[in-house]
């Protein structure tokens, strides 16, 4: 068994870790780096909750080895809010549309969001619901996440969208 | 951590990966995506000893145009395929297949070549390359060999690929332009396998089909030609068809099975009217034209 050097970018600070080779990257950010809000769920790559972004794009931390993110950026729930602590539009939005009950499935689904919704991306609200279908949520029946994504979906359109939607 | 210990390698060359699959004996497994693999890895249900990781090896990767065809790198990740210009224009069924092909999240870090060299029945790139003719590029430190896709798979999950082999790219001959995509499938949710489906492209020359690929998902052991169906087509025109005799024909050389998703039956019922409703709306868009 092989034991490896890794130094990675982790909300937007830098991180480095001697990490045995079957380490998951999951496993690394919760244990050695600290942050939990990745949730681990089923370990083997169905249910979402460990969803962060590597590289901009959202992917199963519990599906990749923390050697693989040897020189990534990673982005974790931790990573979205502000330091003054002002929520990420994502996080808003799903407050505001009741977008969670026991908050388990929650940081996937907002990172899997916050990578199609972000500055300058233009994202259909299918594009996002199909999206979506990488996450299980047990409490909330889906409706108030379906109508965070479709909110965001909306806003992520721009003026012409608006206005076509109007119409 | 769950996956039994091993050692990890990830090789910048293919001459480097092919020589650690050797050295190996074949107590090596290659990681790509991961996305099948780390699951069986956290279940135990795999226990390499070395793990090869082709992630960093640049000779693995890309979408490109070749002769007589275009060269898909094994490494190339699934969400790439969706982004390419190049295979929207020239080979629109790969396209239409990757969108069915797990979620947006696997299809981040999953690749072509995984979901090619693991040989899942009722996975789509398989039948794609099946369909479609492609040519499985293979190296080992023995040598380079190619392998028609249809000649590829054994079995379920099982491939020609020696434990020393390692496969180096996919290709895939020409198809003439505005040739037409079929892809239907039935899955209980998206991003499901399949319970049973179906993948082909159809050339038109003259107004005659002048060339046809089809190929089932999990109605056998692998994937599988419908070369009785390709034959019923050629020749004819798209109002010329009768895409109930070519479904029939087209089911009757498979050998689907009795699983936990569902039964054979199903499979042979729910094929044949997945083919033929796939051809009709095929005549309608002739007609239409």
């Amino acid at each position: 068994m092989s034991n490896h050097k890794i130094e990675l970018t982790i909300n937007g600070r830098q991180y480095s870790g001697d990490v045995e080779a079957r380490t998951s990257l999951a496993d690394f950010l919760r244990d050695d780096a600290g942050f939990t809000g990745v949730h681990l769920g089923c370990e083997h790559g169905v249910c979402g909750a460990c969803t962060i972004t590597v590289d901009g794009r959202a992917v199963r931390s519990c599906l990749m080895l923390a050697v693989q993110a040897n020189g990534a950026t990673v982005v974790t729930a931790e990573g979205l809010a502000a330091e003054d602590g002002t929520l990420h539009p994502v996080q808003q939005v799903m407050m505001e549309e009741h977008a969670l009950q026991c908050g388990f499935c929650t940081p996937g689904v907002v990172m899997t969001l916050a990578s199609l919704t972000g500055e300058g991306k233009q994202c259909s609200q299918a594009q996002i619901e199909g999206a979506m279908s990488g996450h299980i949520c047990r409490c909330t029946g889906y409706q108030g996440i379906r109508r965070s994504a479709a909110r965001l979906a909306y806003d992520a359109m721009g003026d012409s969208a608006q206005q076509g939607g109007d119409a | 951590m769950k996956p039994a210990p091993f050692d990890y390698y990830a090789p910048a060359t293919i001459s480097e990966a092919c020589q650690l699959l050797s050295e190996a004996s074949g107590g090596a497994t290659v990681i790509a995506g991961g996305q099948t693999l780390m699951p069986l890895l956290n279940l135990r249900m795999s226990q390499p000893f070395i793990l090869v990781d082709i992630n960093n090896t640049a000779e693995m990767k890309g979408i490109s145009a070749v002769d007589g065809g275009i060269r898909i790198g094994p490494a190339t990740r699934q969400y790439e395929v969706l982004e390419s210009e190049l295979l929207v224009e020239r080979l629109p069924l790969l396209v239409e297949a990757v969108r069915h092909v797990g979620h947006h999240q696997t299809r981040n870090r999953g690749t072509v070549g995984g979901s090619i060299a693991l040989g899942e029945p009722a996975a789509e790139l398989p039948a794609c390359a099946v369909a479609l003719g492609a040519t499985i590029d293979i190296a080992s430190v023995r040598g380079t060999r190619q392998v028609p896709a249809s000649e590829f798979y054994l079995g379920p999950f099982m491939t020609v690929l020696e434990p020393d082999e390692l496969v180096t790219g996919i290709t895939f001959p020409a198809w003439p332009a505005g040739h037409l995509p079929l892809f239907s499938e039935l899955a209980q949710r998206p991003g499901d396998f399949a319970l049973v489906g179906v993948v082909g492209a159809l050339a038109l020359e003259a107004g005659k089909i002048s060339r046809a690929g089809i190929a089932w998902m999990a109605m056998g052991p692998t994937p599988l030609k419908a070369t009785a169906a390709e034959q019923l087509l050629l020749g004819k025109s798209l109002a010329e068809i009768d895409p109930q005799a070519v479904a029939e024909a087209a089911v009757a050389e498979t050998a689907p099975f009795d699983d936990k998703r569902t039964s054979a039956e199903y499979r042979r019922t729910v094929g044949a009217r997945l083919l033929a409703r796939a051809l009709r709306e095929l005549t309608a868009q002739g007609e239409a034209a």
